[in-house]
This record gives C-alpha cells, sequence and structure tokens, in this order.
C-alpha cells in the first residue's frame, strides 16, 4: 500500500506533463467542434465559452458552400486513385528488391531514396506544363497518379521489409510444385504480406487525403475541388462568419479521426516500420 | 541483362544444372517486368520533370511559350542578388534548428514517461497522434482562426480581457515561431510513436544489469536507451532536416511568406516565381538549390538505412 503511493507520487510530475500535452493536443480540436455550433458573435465574443444554444445550421451551410457533397466525392476518387496505383506498382517492385536476385536492385534502392527526399518543387514546375498542355489539369486521376508517384519510394521501403519477413521456404515450396513467379506472388505471397498492404493503403490513403500542394495547383475548376480544397474556399466567402468555418473544419475532421481511431494498429505500424532501426 | 548468368549458380543443389539455368534466368527476367511499372511511374513523374527543370533553370521559360530563350546562369546570380533569397534561406535554417531541437526534445521525454506507464500508454499515444493525421489545411485554419486571430482567437479573447496581446503572425520577427509553433504541435507525436518504439527495443537484460549496478533513471536514459535507439534517432535527425528544406503547407496556409517575407521559405519562393509571377527559369533554380540540400539529405539518409538495409 505505501509502496504504491510512493510510487504514484514519483510518478506525478510525469502525469502532469503527460496531461498538460494531451490538453494542448486536444485544445484545437475541442474549439473546432465548440465553435462549430456558435454563431457568429458568439464567436467574436467569447471562442473558449459553451454555446448558448446548439446551432447545427451551420453544418448546413457549411456543407452547402464548400459543396462538401462533390469535394467528397473527389477525395474518394483521389485517395482511391492513389492507394490503387501504389499497391499495384509498390507490391511487385518490393518483391523484387527484397529477394535480391537482379543486380540492379541496390541502384533501384539508391534512386528511390533520392527521389523521397526530392523537392516536389524540382519537378513540380515542368510536371504542371505537360499536364496543362495535356488537358489534365482539374482532372482528379491525374492528381491522384501524382500522389501516388510521390508516395511510391515510402511505399516501397515499408512493403519491401514485409516481404523480407516472410519465411524462404513458402515460396520455395511453391517453385518446386512447378508455380511460375506470377503464381507464387499471386496467391502464396500477397496474401502472406496483406497486413503490410493494408498498412501501407493507410498511410499512403492518409497522405492523398490531407494533400495540399499539389492538389492546389493542379485542381482548379471548382467541380474538381477535393473536400480539403472546398473547405478552404469558405475562408475567403465567411471569413466573418468563424461558426460555419468551423463547422467545415469539423466534417472534414470528423471522418479521419474516426478511421484513424479504427485503423490505429496499422497506421502506428506503418509510421514504425518506416522508421525504427532495430 | 547479362549479369543474370552470374547470378544463377547461386542456387545450390540443382540436380539437371542447365535445365535449372534456363528457367532461372526466365524467372529473373520476370523480376524486371515486376519491377517497371513502379519505376516508370516514378521516372516519368519525378526523375524526367525533375532533370527538365535543371534545363529550365537556365533559360527565361514563362511555362507557356515553346521557345525560351537560353540566359546561363543569370537566373542563379539573380535569385542569389535577391534578398529575398537569402531571407527564405535563413529562414529554411531558422525552421531547421527548431524541429532539430524543440520536437525531438518533447518526442524522446514523453517517449520516456510512456515507456514506464503500460497502461495510460495506448490512450496517450492516440492523443498525441490525433493532430498528425489531420490535414495540414484544418490546423492551419483552426489556428488562424481560433487562436491566433485578434477577432475571433483566443489572442482577440484575450485582448478584450485587457491583455494587450498582439497577433503573433502580425509581427515579423515572431511570425516564424507562430506558424512553426502550429507545425510542431501538428508534428511531434510522430517523432513519440518513432522513438517509443525503438525504445522499446532496448534489450530488458541491459536495462536489468544498470538497475542491479544501482544506476539512477538519467544514467539509464544516457547509457542504455540512448546508444540503443542512436540509428533511430540519427535517422529522424536527417529525415527532420530534409523535411525542413522542403516546408510548405503551414507556411502558404498561414502566411503566404508575409508578412514582408519574414517567413519566407525556399519552397514559397519558388512558387510564387511559378504560378505568381510566371518566372519559370528563376523557380527552378530556386528548385535546384533546394534539390542540393535534399540531396545532401538524401545522401546522409542512403549511407543510414543502406546499412541497416544491408542488415
Amino acid at each position: 500500500m505505501r509502496k504504491s503511493r510512493e510510487q504514484s507520487l514519483r510518478m506525478m510530475p510525469g502525469n502532469v506533463v503527460l496531461v498538460v500535452l494531451a490538453f494542448t493536443a486536444l485544445l484545437p480540436i475541442f474549439l473546432v467542434f465548440l465553435n462549430s455550433l456558435k454563431t457568429a458573435p458568439e464567436v467574436v465574443r467569447n471562442p473558449l465559452a459553451f454555446p448558448a444554444v446548439l446551432d447545427w445550421g451551420n453544418y448546413v451551410e457549411a456543407w452547402k458552400y464548400a459543396k462538401f457533397g462533390t469535394g467528397f466525392k473527389n477525395s474518394v476518387l483521389l485517395t482511391g486513385t492513389t492507394i490503387l496505383v501504389v499497391l499495384l506498382t509498390a507490391a511487385p517492385a518490393a518483391y523484387v528488391l527484397a529477394e535480391r536476385k537482379i543486380k540492379a536492385a541496390r541502384p533501384v534502392m539508391v534512386y528511390l531514396m533520392v527521389a523521397m527526399t526530392v523537392p516536389i518543387q524540382l519537378f513540380l514546375f515542368p510536371l504542371y506544363a505537360v499536364f496543362a498542355k495535356a488537358g489534365l489539369i482539374s482532372n482528379v486521376f491525374a492528381v491522384g497518379i501524382i500522389i501516388a508517384a510521390i508516395n511510391l519510394p515510402l511505399a516501397i521501403m515499408l512493403l519491401r521489409t514485409f516481404f523480407l519477413g516472410i519465411p524462404k521456404e513458402l515460396p520455395e515450396a511453391a517453385t518446386m510444385d512447378g508455380a511460375n513467379t506470377f503464381q507464387v506472388l499471386r496467391h502464396i505471397l500477397l496474401p502472406a504480406v496483406s497486413p503490410g498492404l493494408i498498412t501501407v493503403g493507410i498511410i499512403v490513403g492518409l497522405n492523398a487525403w490531407n494533400e495540399y500542394l499539389i492538389s492546389v495547383t493542379f485542381l482548379q475548376s471548382e467541380s474538381s475541388y477535393t473536400a480539403t480544397l472546398g473547405f478552404l474556399s469558405l475562408t475567403g466567402t465567411f471569413a466573418v462568419d468563424q461558426g460555419v468555418l468551423m463547422a467545415g473544419a469539423a466534417i472534414l475532421i470528423l471522418p479521419i479521426v474516426v478511421l484513424f481511431l479504427i485503423a490505429q494498429r496499422s497506421f502506428v505500424d506503418g509510421l514504425v516500420s518506416g522508421s525504427v532501426k532495430g | 541483362m547479362a549479369q543474370v548468368e552470374a547470378v544463377a549458380p547461386v542456387i545450390k543443389n540443382a540436380r539437371d544444372k542447365s535445365a535449372k539455368k534456363t528457367t532461372n534466368k526466365n524467372r529473373y527476367r520476370v523480376h524486371y517486368l515486376l519491377l517497371a511499372p513502379a519505376l516508370i511511374l516514378s521516372m516519368s513523374i519525378v526523375l524526367v520533370p525533375g532533370a527538365f527543370t535543371a534545363l529550365t533553370s537556365v533559360t527565361d521559360w514563362n511555362g507557356i511559350d515553346m521557345s525560351p530563350n537560353f540566359v546561363g546562369a543569370d537566373n542563379y546570380l539573380e535569385i542569389f542578388g535577391d534578398p529575398v533569397f537569402l531571407t527564405a534561406l535563413k529562414n529554411n535554417i531558422i525552421w531547421t534548428l527548431l524541429f532539430l531541437t524543440i520536437p525531438v526534445a518533447i518526442g524522446l521525454g514523453v517517449a520516456m514517461l510512456l515507456l514506464k506507464r503500460k497502461r495510460s500508454r495506448a490512450v496517450f499515444q492516440v492523443i498525441f497522434l490525433l493532430p498528425y493525421v489531420m490535414a495540414a489545411v484544418t490546423n492551419a485554419m483552426v489556428w488562424l482562426n481560433m487562436i491566433y486571430s485578434p477577432i475571433s482567437g483566443v489572442i482577440g479573447f484575450l485582448n478584450k480581457q485587457g491583455f494587450n496581446i498582439p497577433s503573433p503572425l502580425t509581427n515579423m520577427d515572431t511570425a516564424i515561431y507562430a506558424v512553426a509553433a502550429v507545425d510542431m504541435w501538428h508534428y511531434w507525436g510522430f517523432l513519440l510513436v518513432v522513438y517509443l518504439a525503438a525504445l522499446r527495443q532496448t534489450p530488458i537484460e541491459q536495462i536489468e544489469a544498470a538497475q542491479i549496478e544501482g544506476a539512477n533513471s538519467w544514467q539509464i536514459f544516457r547509457n542504455v536507451y540512448l546508444p540503443s535507439i542512436k540509428p533511430t534517432m540519427q535517422l529522424m535527425f536527417v529525415m527532420i532536416m530534409i523535411f525542413s528544406f522542403l516546408t510548405f503547407d503551414y507556411i502558404f496556409l498561414m502566411t503566404q511568406g508575409g508578412p514582408a517575407h519574414s517567413t519566407e521559405m525556399l519552397s514559397t519562393f519558388a512558387y510564387s516565381f511559378a504560378f505568381a509571377t510566371f518566372q519559370f527559369g528563376k523557380a527552378a533554380a530556386v528548385g535546384m538549390v533546394m534539390g542540393l540540400f535534399g540531396l545532401v539529405g538524401s545522401i546522409l539518409y542512403t549511407k543510414m538505412s543502406g546499412k541497416a538495409a544491408d542488415e
């Protein structure tokens, strides 16, 4: 009894630090939801106060003026394109690089690491000119493919570690039975790395969903706006009504938070496996 | 593809060597086929336009005209002579130093705290990661409107209560720190998760041995945990350096490089050349300078993670 009290006393300063940091992490998010239910004058009077009456009308207006209907549809199409393209191209490449049976494996790895750290500004401007010439500006699928290419090196590196984790006997046994490389990859290896595919899909999907620089540059017609761009268009129209603006932010935040809470395990795995060197 | 033969003999216990050799040869040719889609995608979006940027940086291309003139090193000389370029470079360095210290210290400190708190660990980890998973767009707008705004934000509220605090974003000396604070608020949870995972891989025997020898918490941290997570720390250092030189979203969303270029970064400087004044040549030159920093970073990065990849 005494020991546990002593221990909890020793934990006290640390607990205070954790609670204060949790408070700073959550306060801005809390302010979003709090103020999304208030009228404009209420927000201006005191952003920290609770609303007098719950005013859900802000959500209706935000949805209408940010065109979230179109925005979410475009975001889903863009994110889906990115995830699909990344998984289809990264999985076979990661398999080859994990096998290391070809001599080009090493230079390809070096190339991918350089590609991962190249500033977007280094290839953005010529790419924009080419896409403009090809009539691909404001095309969500085209933007999804660009974002896929940017996320590809990270995805390959992550997936490679998952392929390395498969016991060698598994594909070898199948090869003995006469399966070719495609069959082994399709029926043996891909099912074995499916947790990796999910992890990479989540990480890349989140990157695509939250992406800003490429989207704002390439998506110019309002009908091609993603949810994030639609939300930004609110800041022009509703610069005075912070309540509507915060309702828009809440609409954008909510699905991400729910998805994150559901998939946090895979998400944390993905963050860690790319960065922790054991 | 002559190297294929050299690799094939690695297969041991081949009963029929010549037959085996041909099937293996085909198998490895398939490997190039499997690698091709990823490489073609990456090269056509990143490498080829990147090389094109190198070419554009010595022309006066405006992004539309198909017959740009060769101007030699003019773009480079002009941007080096531009005081805004130096401001941007200085700001990128300030940004790098801020991110190499504050989020690293908080992330590592909190990781150590959570290491001992097995039960509450998961909950805190989720809370600290929430800002990280949210879009830069929403994070920036929330801080801009709900905290920094002198009209509707917490700052404005404090002003109405009689505290005379100006919005840090409108002050040339504080604006960069105000933006960095938001980006760090969003970012440090990522470092925490990575450091915590690395700390948890520290061999338990080493910790116990140190405890038996009577080492205190600080000594255990300094002599056992820190050496154990050194590779991860180094990798994160390089990653932070690279991303600090590429930083764009929060600056562009919150200040657009202002007031009076006081938060200008190389990335926003390049972007405004390309899309505000259509000087693609100059934008390309700034992009090349950024690429140079990126290359130095990626050489460091390749060296470090290459070591790990080779096991």
